[in-house]
Protein backbone atom coordinates (compact mmCIF):
# COMPACT_ATOMS: atom_id res chain seq x y z
CA UNK A 1 0.00 0.00 0.00
CA UNK A 2 1.47 3.50 -0.64
CA UNK A 3 2.42 5.58 1.99
CA UNK A 4 -0.22 8.07 1.26
CA UNK A 5 -3.25 6.17 2.00
CA UNK A 6 -4.60 5.21 5.71
CA UNK A 7 -6.95 2.96 5.98
CA UNK A 8 -10.21 3.65 7.92
CA UNK A 9 -10.07 6.70 7.87
CA UNK A 10 -12.81 8.59 6.68
CA UNK A 11 -14.18 10.45 7.66
CA UNK A 12 -13.64 10.18 11.46
CA UNK A 13 -10.15 11.36 13.21
CA UNK A 14 -6.74 10.66 12.77
CA UNK A 15 -6.50 7.17 13.60
CA UNK A 16 -9.71 6.42 15.24
CA UNK A 17 -10.37 2.49 15.93
CA UNK A 18 -13.76 1.38 14.71
CA UNK A 19 -12.99 -1.33 18.09
CA UNK A 20 -12.98 1.62 20.51
CA UNK A 21 -16.72 2.14 19.86
CA UNK A 22 -17.12 -1.49 19.90
CA UNK A 23 -15.65 -1.86 23.48
CA UNK A 24 -17.88 1.05 24.86
CA UNK A 25 -20.85 -0.66 23.01
CA UNK A 26 -21.62 1.68 20.55
CA UNK A 27 -23.28 1.27 17.43
CA UNK A 28 -20.86 1.15 14.25
CA UNK A 29 -20.78 3.94 12.32
CA UNK A 30 -21.65 3.74 8.37
CA UNK A 31 -21.33 5.95 6.08
CA UNK A 32 -24.62 7.19 3.81
CA UNK A 33 -24.36 6.95 0.23
CA UNK A 34 -27.93 8.27 -1.98
CA UNK A 35 -28.80 8.21 -5.46
CA UNK A 36 -31.61 10.92 -6.11
CA UNK A 37 -32.73 10.00 -9.03
CA UNK A 38 -32.24 7.36 -11.63
CA UNK A 39 -29.64 7.78 -14.13
CA UNK A 40 -27.51 9.72 -11.52
CA UNK A 41 -24.59 8.56 -9.11
CA UNK A 42 -24.97 7.70 -5.58
CA UNK A 43 -23.30 10.26 -3.51
CA UNK A 44 -21.87 10.50 -0.23
CA UNK A 45 -24.45 12.34 2.45
CA UNK A 46 -23.39 11.64 5.89
CA UNK A 47 -22.76 9.11 8.26
CA UNK A 48 -24.69 7.54 10.99
CA UNK A 49 -24.45 4.94 13.66
CA UNK A 50 -26.77 1.62 13.29
CA UNK A 51 -25.83 -2.08 14.80
CA UNK A 52 -26.19 -4.05 11.59
CA UNK A 53 -26.63 -3.44 7.53
CA UNK A 54 -30.21 -3.60 7.39
CA UNK A 55 -30.70 -1.20 10.72
CA UNK A 56 -28.13 1.41 9.02
CA UNK A 57 -30.16 0.79 5.31
CA UNK A 58 -33.56 2.07 7.37
CA UNK A 59 -32.09 4.59 9.56
CA UNK A 60 -30.34 6.18 6.45
CA UNK A 61 -33.80 6.09 4.57
CA UNK A 62 -35.45 8.09 7.55
CA UNK A 63 -32.26 9.81 8.43
CA UNK A 64 -31.40 11.20 4.87
CA UNK A 65 -34.63 10.79 2.52
CA UNK A 66 -37.10 12.70 4.55
CA UNK A 67 -38.37 14.84 1.46
CA UNK A 68 -38.18 12.53 -1.15
CA UNK A 69 -33.99 13.16 -1.84
CA UNK A 70 -33.62 9.02 -3.02
CA UNK A 71 -34.19 6.42 -5.02
CA UNK A 72 -31.51 4.00 -3.78
CA UNK A 73 -29.43 3.77 -0.89
CA UNK A 74 -25.71 2.55 0.21
CA UNK A 75 -24.55 2.09 3.44
CA UNK A 76 -20.64 1.21 3.80
CA UNK A 77 -19.33 1.06 7.50
CA UNK A 78 -17.16 3.64 7.59
CA UNK A 79 -13.86 1.51 8.78
CA UNK A 80 -14.00 -0.16 5.42
CA UNK A 81 -12.91 3.07 3.87
CA UNK A 82 -9.70 3.64 2.56
CA UNK A 83 -8.87 6.95 1.75
CA UNK A 84 -5.54 9.47 0.30
CA UNK A 85 -3.76 11.23 3.11
CA UNK A 86 -4.94 14.90 2.90
CA UNK A 87 -1.12 15.66 4.19
CA UNK A 88 0.16 13.90 1.11
CA UNK A 89 -2.35 15.90 -1.48
CA UNK A 90 0.52 17.87 -2.71
CA UNK A 91 2.66 15.44 -3.71
CA UNK A 92 -0.32 12.91 -4.52
CA UNK A 93 -2.12 15.11 -6.71
CA UNK A 94 -0.45 17.77 -7.94
CA UNK A 95 1.71 15.95 -10.61
CA UNK A 96 -1.05 15.95 -12.60
CA UNK A 97 -1.08 20.07 -12.92
CA UNK A 98 1.60 20.59 -15.49
CA UNK A 99 0.01 17.90 -18.10
CA UNK A 100 -2.23 20.55 -20.15
CA UNK A 101 -1.69 18.38 -22.69
CA UNK A 102 -4.70 15.94 -21.59
CA UNK A 103 -7.31 18.21 -22.36
CA UNK A 104 -8.93 18.87 -25.52
CA UNK A 105 -8.23 22.91 -25.16
CA UNK A 106 -4.60 21.82 -25.10
CA UNK A 107 -5.08 21.41 -28.97
CA UNK A 108 -5.49 24.52 -31.09
CA UNK A 109 -7.16 23.64 -34.05
CA UNK A 110 -8.51 25.51 -37.69
CA UNK A 111 -11.69 27.40 -36.51
CA UNK A 112 -13.71 25.53 -38.77
CA UNK A 113 -12.67 22.52 -36.66
CA UNK A 114 -13.68 24.33 -32.97
CA UNK A 115 -16.33 21.81 -32.02
CA UNK A 116 -13.94 18.83 -32.70
CA UNK B 1 -33.07 24.39 15.18
CA UNK B 2 -31.46 26.94 17.44
CA UNK B 3 -27.95 27.83 18.08
CA UNK B 4 -26.99 30.16 20.78
CA UNK B 5 -25.68 29.86 24.02
CA UNK B 6 -22.58 28.73 21.42
CA UNK B 7 -20.56 31.85 23.17
CA UNK B 8 -21.22 31.94 26.67
CA UNK B 9 -18.62 34.31 27.48
CA UNK B 10 -16.07 32.04 28.23
CA UNK B 11 -17.58 30.64 31.29
CA UNK B 12 -17.50 27.51 29.66
CA UNK B 13 -14.17 27.53 28.19
CA UNK B 14 -10.98 25.33 29.34
CA UNK B 15 -9.09 26.43 26.23
CA UNK B 16 -7.32 29.89 26.42
CA UNK B 17 -4.82 30.16 23.31
CA UNK B 18 -1.47 28.06 24.32
CA UNK B 19 1.66 28.46 22.85
CA UNK B 20 2.02 26.40 19.76
CA UNK B 21 4.02 23.16 20.79
CA UNK B 22 7.44 22.29 18.26
CA UNK B 23 8.13 24.07 15.19
CA UNK B 24 6.46 21.72 12.95
CA UNK B 25 2.90 23.14 14.46
CA UNK B 26 4.19 26.80 14.44
CA UNK B 27 4.79 26.21 10.56
CA UNK B 28 1.34 24.49 10.51
CA UNK B 29 -0.46 27.26 12.01
CA UNK B 30 0.44 29.64 9.32
CA UNK B 31 -0.32 27.68 6.36
CA UNK B 32 -3.40 26.99 8.37
CA UNK B 33 -4.25 31.07 8.76
CA UNK B 34 -3.36 31.26 4.96
CA UNK B 35 -6.07 28.42 3.61
CA UNK B 36 -8.65 30.36 6.25
CA UNK B 37 -7.81 33.72 4.63
CA UNK B 38 -8.27 32.73 1.51
CA UNK B 39 -11.49 31.54 2.22
CA UNK B 40 -10.64 27.41 2.06
CA UNK B 41 -12.62 24.49 3.62
CA UNK B 42 -11.04 22.76 6.40
CA UNK B 43 -11.95 18.95 5.67
CA UNK B 44 -11.91 16.47 8.73
CA UNK B 45 -8.41 14.98 8.71
CA UNK B 46 -6.59 18.47 7.43
CA UNK B 47 -4.30 19.56 10.34
CA UNK B 48 -5.95 21.93 12.40
CA UNK B 49 -5.05 24.34 16.10
CA UNK B 50 -6.38 22.34 19.04
CA UNK B 51 -8.46 25.82 19.63
CA UNK B 52 -9.86 25.55 16.69
CA UNK B 53 -11.12 21.71 17.51
CA UNK B 54 -12.19 22.49 20.63
CA UNK B 55 -14.10 25.26 19.55
CA UNK B 56 -15.70 23.54 17.20
CA UNK B 57 -16.97 20.32 19.20
CA UNK B 58 -18.32 21.97 21.94
CA UNK B 59 -20.28 24.40 19.21
CA UNK B 60 -21.71 21.88 16.90
CA UNK B 61 -22.26 19.58 19.83
CA UNK B 62 -24.48 22.14 21.75
CA UNK B 63 -25.94 22.86 18.74
CA UNK B 64 -27.03 18.68 18.25
CA UNK B 65 -27.77 18.76 22.06
CA UNK B 66 -29.95 21.25 21.22
CA UNK B 67 -31.85 20.02 18.31
CA UNK B 68 -32.12 16.66 20.66
CA UNK B 69 -33.60 18.35 23.60
CA UNK B 70 -35.63 21.19 21.37
CA UNK B 71 -37.79 18.33 20.79
CA UNK B 72 -39.31 18.09 23.53
CA UNK B 73 -41.15 21.03 23.86
CA UNK B 74 -43.03 20.26 20.98
CA UNK B 75 -43.18 16.49 21.77
CA UNK B 76 -45.45 17.94 24.44
CA UNK B 77 -48.66 19.10 22.11
CA UNK B 78 -48.09 16.10 19.18
CA UNK B 79 -51.06 13.95 20.95
CA UNK B 80 -52.99 17.11 22.23
CA UNK B 81 -52.71 19.36 18.39
CA UNK B 82 -55.66 20.66 17.31
CA UNK B 83 -56.61 18.93 13.89
CA UNK B 84 -54.99 15.94 12.08
CA UNK B 85 -53.15 17.71 9.64
CA UNK B 86 -51.71 20.11 12.39
CA UNK B 87 -50.49 16.60 14.09
CA UNK B 88 -48.72 15.33 11.27
CA UNK B 89 -47.37 18.65 10.37
CA UNK B 90 -45.93 18.76 13.77
CA UNK B 91 -44.27 15.09 13.86
CA UNK B 92 -42.72 15.95 10.73
CA UNK B 93 -40.71 18.97 12.71
CA UNK B 94 -40.49 17.23 15.39
CA UNK B 95 -38.90 14.23 12.92
CA UNK B 96 -36.73 16.84 11.04
CA UNK B 97 -34.97 18.08 14.89
CA UNK B 98 -34.16 14.41 15.24
CA UNK B 99 -32.54 14.66 12.00
CA UNK B 100 -31.05 17.76 12.55
CA UNK B 101 -29.65 16.79 15.79
CA UNK B 102 -27.87 13.58 13.95
CA UNK B 103 -26.07 15.41 11.07
CA UNK B 104 -24.85 17.88 13.62
CA UNK B 105 -23.60 14.69 15.99
CA UNK B 106 -21.77 13.30 13.00
CA UNK B 107 -20.01 16.38 12.07
CA UNK B 108 -18.71 16.88 15.57
CA UNK B 109 -17.87 12.94 15.70
CA UNK B 110 -15.64 13.89 12.68
CA UNK B 111 -13.34 16.17 15.17
CA UNK B 112 -12.24 13.17 17.12
CA UNK B 113 -14.89 12.54 19.63
CA UNK B 114 -17.40 9.24 19.76
CA UNK B 115 -21.02 9.97 19.73
CA UNK B 116 -21.15 8.27 23.63
CA UNK B 117 -19.06 11.11 24.36
CA UNK B 118 -20.77 13.55 23.37
CA UNK B 119 -24.09 11.97 25.05
CA UNK B 120 -22.65 11.89 28.64
CA UNK B 121 -21.84 15.50 28.42
CA UNK B 122 -25.03 16.43 27.60
CA UNK B 123 -26.45 13.74 30.10
CA UNK B 124 -24.30 14.89 33.30
CA UNK B 125 -25.14 18.88 32.40
CA UNK B 126 -21.89 18.93 31.53
CA UNK B 127 -22.79 20.16 27.76
CA UNK B 128 -24.75 22.88 27.02
CA UNK B 129 -27.69 23.66 24.77
CA UNK B 130 -29.96 26.78 23.98
CA UNK B 131 -31.52 28.26 26.73
CA UNK B 132 -34.73 28.43 25.16
CA UNK B 133 -35.80 25.20 25.72
CA UNK B 134 -35.92 25.49 29.26
CA UNK B 135 -38.81 27.38 28.90
CA UNK B 136 -42.37 25.60 29.07
CA UNK B 137 -45.08 25.10 26.04
CA UNK B 138 -48.35 25.96 27.93
CA UNK B 139 -50.82 26.47 25.00
CA UNK B 140 -51.40 25.43 21.39
CA UNK B 141 -50.11 28.89 20.26
CA UNK B 142 -46.71 27.94 21.69
CA UNK B 143 -46.36 25.53 18.63
CA UNK B 144 -46.85 28.39 16.33
CA UNK B 145 -44.65 30.78 18.21
CA UNK B 146 -41.95 28.77 18.77
CA UNK B 147 -42.08 28.27 14.83
CA UNK B 148 -42.58 31.47 13.71
CA UNK B 149 -39.56 33.24 16.82
CA UNK B 150 -37.54 30.24 18.04
CA UNK B 151 -37.24 28.61 14.30
CA UNK B 152 -36.86 32.54 12.67
CA UNK B 153 -34.11 33.40 15.31
CA UNK B 154 -32.37 29.78 14.92
CA UNK B 155 -32.42 30.36 10.71
CA UNK B 156 -31.01 33.70 11.12
CA UNK B 157 -28.27 32.17 13.30
CA UNK B 158 -27.71 29.31 11.02
CA UNK B 159 -27.35 30.85 7.44
CA UNK B 160 -24.31 31.93 7.97
CA UNK B 161 -23.33 29.07 9.37
CA UNK B 162 -23.34 27.18 5.71
CA UNK B 163 -20.43 29.54 5.24
CA UNK B 164 -18.15 28.01 8.25
CA UNK B 165 -14.77 27.30 7.56
CA UNK B 166 -15.30 23.93 8.87
CA UNK B 167 -16.32 21.48 5.97
CA UNK B 168 -18.06 19.05 7.76
CA UNK B 169 -20.39 21.65 10.08
CA UNK B 170 -21.23 23.66 6.80
CA UNK B 171 -22.75 20.76 5.02
CA UNK B 172 -24.25 19.67 7.58
CA UNK B 173 -26.34 23.50 8.00
CA UNK B 174 -26.75 23.45 3.91
CA UNK B 175 -28.87 20.34 4.79
CA UNK B 176 -30.50 21.80 8.08
CA UNK B 177 -31.24 25.18 6.23
CA UNK B 178 -33.30 23.65 3.80
CA UNK B 179 -35.68 21.98 5.70
CA UNK B 180 -35.80 24.74 8.45
CA UNK B 181 -37.75 27.20 6.59
CA UNK B 182 -40.76 25.05 6.70
CA UNK B 183 -40.37 24.84 10.65
CA UNK B 184 -41.03 28.61 9.99
CA UNK B 185 -43.59 29.36 7.85
CA UNK B 186 -45.88 26.55 9.43
CA UNK B 187 -45.75 28.07 12.51
CA UNK B 188 -46.52 31.86 10.74
CA UNK B 189 -49.07 30.10 9.21
CA UNK B 190 -50.27 28.16 12.58
CA UNK B 191 -50.80 31.79 14.14
CA UNK B 192 -52.20 33.23 11.20
CA UNK B 193 -55.54 30.93 11.06
CA UNK B 194 -56.01 32.10 14.67
CA UNK B 195 -55.80 35.42 14.10
CA UNK B 196 -57.87 35.43 10.91
CA UNK B 197 -60.18 32.80 11.89
CA UNK B 198 -60.17 32.33 15.43
CA UNK B 199 -62.29 33.38 18.26
CA UNK B 200 -61.11 36.07 20.75
CA UNK B 201 -59.65 33.74 23.58
CA UNK B 202 -57.55 32.20 20.81
CA UNK B 203 -56.39 35.46 19.73
CA UNK B 204 -55.50 35.96 23.52
CA UNK B 205 -53.70 32.67 23.43
CA UNK B 206 -52.12 33.63 20.35
CA UNK B 207 -50.53 37.77 22.08
CA UNK B 208 -50.30 35.74 25.35
CA UNK B 209 -47.69 33.04 23.57
CA UNK B 210 -46.03 35.91 21.54
CA UNK B 211 -45.51 37.56 24.94
CA UNK B 212 -43.80 34.90 26.73
CA UNK B 213 -41.56 33.62 24.12
CA UNK B 214 -40.65 37.08 22.55
CA UNK B 215 -37.44 37.94 25.06
CA UNK B 216 -36.09 34.62 25.15
CA UNK B 217 -36.06 34.50 21.34
CA UNK B 218 -33.71 38.03 21.55
CA UNK B 219 -31.54 36.07 24.01
CA UNK B 220 -30.80 33.36 21.49
CA UNK B 221 -28.30 35.38 19.85
CA UNK B 222 -26.15 35.09 22.91
CA UNK B 223 -24.45 37.47 25.26
CA UNK B 224 -23.95 41.16 23.57
CA UNK B 225 -20.86 41.51 21.58
CA UNK B 226 -19.04 43.68 24.28
CA UNK B 227 -19.15 40.81 26.59
CA UNK B 228 -18.29 38.27 23.78
CA UNK B 229 -15.12 38.35 24.06
CA UNK B 230 -13.96 34.96 21.79
CA UNK B 231 -16.86 36.13 19.30
CA UNK B 232 -13.34 37.44 17.98
CA UNK B 233 -11.03 34.69 17.55
CA UNK B 234 -14.29 32.51 15.98
CA UNK B 235 -14.58 35.08 13.46
CA UNK B 236 -10.83 35.18 12.79
CA UNK B 237 -11.48 31.24 12.47
CA UNK B 238 -14.56 31.82 9.75
CA UNK B 239 -16.81 29.67 12.29
CA UNK B 240 -18.76 32.76 12.98
CA UNK B 241 -19.14 35.43 10.08
CA UNK B 242 -21.82 37.99 11.86
CA UNK B 243 -21.65 38.97 15.34
CA UNK B 244 -24.59 38.11 17.97
CA UNK B 245 -26.31 41.95 17.93
CA UNK B 246 -25.98 42.12 14.48
CA UNK B 247 -27.66 38.75 14.21
CA UNK B 248 -29.89 40.40 16.97
CA UNK B 249 -31.20 43.83 15.03
CA UNK B 250 -31.72 42.18 11.80
CA UNK B 251 -33.68 39.44 13.62
CA UNK B 252 -35.99 41.86 15.56
CA UNK B 253 -35.79 44.29 12.53
CA UNK B 254 -37.64 41.08 10.42
CA UNK B 255 -40.37 40.08 13.25
CA UNK B 256 -41.54 43.72 13.89
CA UNK B 257 -43.01 43.83 10.35
CA UNK B 258 -44.28 40.34 10.38
CA UNK B 259 -45.76 41.04 14.04
CA UNK B 260 -48.19 44.21 11.73
CA UNK B 261 -49.31 41.30 9.71
CA UNK B 262 -49.96 38.94 12.35
CA UNK B 263 -52.27 41.65 14.15
CA UNK B 264 -50.18 41.31 17.70
CA UNK B 265 -47.90 43.40 19.74
CA UNK B 266 -44.90 42.50 20.71
CA UNK B 267 -44.06 43.34 24.32
CA UNK B 268 -41.30 45.78 24.48
CA UNK B 269 -42.92 49.34 25.28
CA UNK B 270 -39.12 50.63 23.60
CA UNK B 271 -40.20 49.17 20.42
CA UNK B 272 -40.28 51.83 17.47
CA UNK B 273 -38.68 52.38 14.42
CA UNK B 274 -35.43 54.85 14.18
CA UNK B 275 -35.72 56.30 10.64
CA UNK B 276 -31.92 57.49 11.42
CA UNK B 277 -30.70 54.67 12.45
CA UNK B 278 -32.69 52.54 9.46
CA UNK B 279 -33.53 49.83 12.28
CA UNK B 280 -36.35 49.05 14.96
CA UNK B 281 -34.79 50.23 18.44
CA UNK B 282 -35.94 48.00 21.08
CA UNK B 283 -35.90 47.79 25.00
CA UNK B 284 -33.03 46.17 27.36
CA UNK B 285 -32.40 42.73 27.53
CA UNK B 286 -32.52 41.04 30.92
CA UNK B 287 -29.16 39.13 31.11
CA UNK B 288 -29.57 38.16 34.41
CA UNK B 289 -32.40 36.18 33.05
CA UNK B 290 -30.64 34.49 30.43
CA UNK B 291 -27.51 33.74 32.61
CA UNK B 292 -29.78 31.91 35.26
CA UNK B 293 -31.46 29.72 32.59
CA UNK B 294 -28.18 28.98 31.13
CA UNK B 295 -26.42 28.08 34.65
CA UNK B 296 -29.57 25.69 35.00
CA UNK B 297 -32.33 28.03 36.75
CA UNK B 298 -34.66 27.90 34.25
CA UNK B 299 -38.33 26.95 34.36
CA UNK B 300 -37.67 23.58 32.91
CA UNK B 301 -33.90 22.89 32.51
CA UNK B 302 -34.13 19.93 35.12
CA UNK B 303 -37.33 18.45 33.59
CA UNK B 304 -35.57 18.85 30.15
CA UNK B 305 -32.92 16.81 31.44
CA UNK B 306 -33.92 14.29 33.23
CA UNK B 307 -36.52 13.65 30.23
CA UNK B 308 -33.09 13.15 28.08
CA UNK B 309 -31.62 10.58 30.73
CA UNK B 310 -34.85 8.57 30.96
CA UNK B 311 -34.70 8.05 27.38
CA UNK B 312 -30.94 6.57 27.09
CA UNK B 313 -31.29 4.74 30.04
CA UNK B 314 -34.68 3.06 28.78
CA UNK B 315 -33.33 2.31 25.61
CA UNK B 316 -30.25 0.89 26.88
CA UNK B 317 -31.70 -2.79 26.62
CA UNK B 318 -32.89 -2.12 22.93
CA UNK B 319 -29.70 -0.78 21.81
CA UNK B 320 -27.48 -3.78 24.15
CA UNK B 321 -30.38 -5.89 21.73
CA UNK B 322 -29.62 -4.64 18.63
CA UNK B 323 -25.73 -5.31 19.07
CA UNK B 324 -26.08 -8.84 20.18
CA UNK B 325 -28.37 -9.58 17.43
CA UNK B 326 -25.88 -8.35 14.88
CA UNK B 327 -22.91 -10.07 16.26
CA UNK B 328 -25.04 -13.71 16.46
CA UNK B 329 -26.19 -12.74 12.66
CA UNK B 330 -22.37 -12.05 11.98
CA UNK B 331 -20.96 -15.53 13.51
CA UNK B 332 -23.91 -17.47 11.46
CA UNK B 333 -22.72 -15.84 8.46
CA UNK B 334 -19.27 -16.88 9.04
CA UNK B 335 -20.16 -20.70 10.14
CA UNK B 336 -22.15 -20.97 6.97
Amino acid sequence: MSPAVTPGTIPGPPAEPMARGREKNEWPLWEVFVRSKAGLDHKHCGSLHAADPQMAIQLARDVYTRRQEGTSVWVVRSDQITASDPGEKASYFDPMEDKVYRHPTFYVLPKSLDHM
Amino acid sequence: MYTQAMDTMGKDRDDAPRPHGSPEDAERQVRFDERIDAGEFIEAKDWMPENYRKTLVRQISQHAHSEIVGMLPEGNWISRAPTLKRKAILLAKVQDEAGHGLYLYAAAETLGVSRDQLYEALHSGKAKYSSIFNYPTLSWADMGVIGWLVDGAAIMNQVPLCRCSYAPYARAMVRICREESFHQRQGFEALLTMMTHGTEAQKEMVQDAVNRWWWPSLMMFGPPDSESPNSEQSMRWGIKRISNDDLRQKFVDAIAEQAKILGVSLPDPELRWNEARDHWDFGPIDWREFWQVVGGEGPCNRERLAARVKAWDDGAWVREAALAHADKQAHLREAA
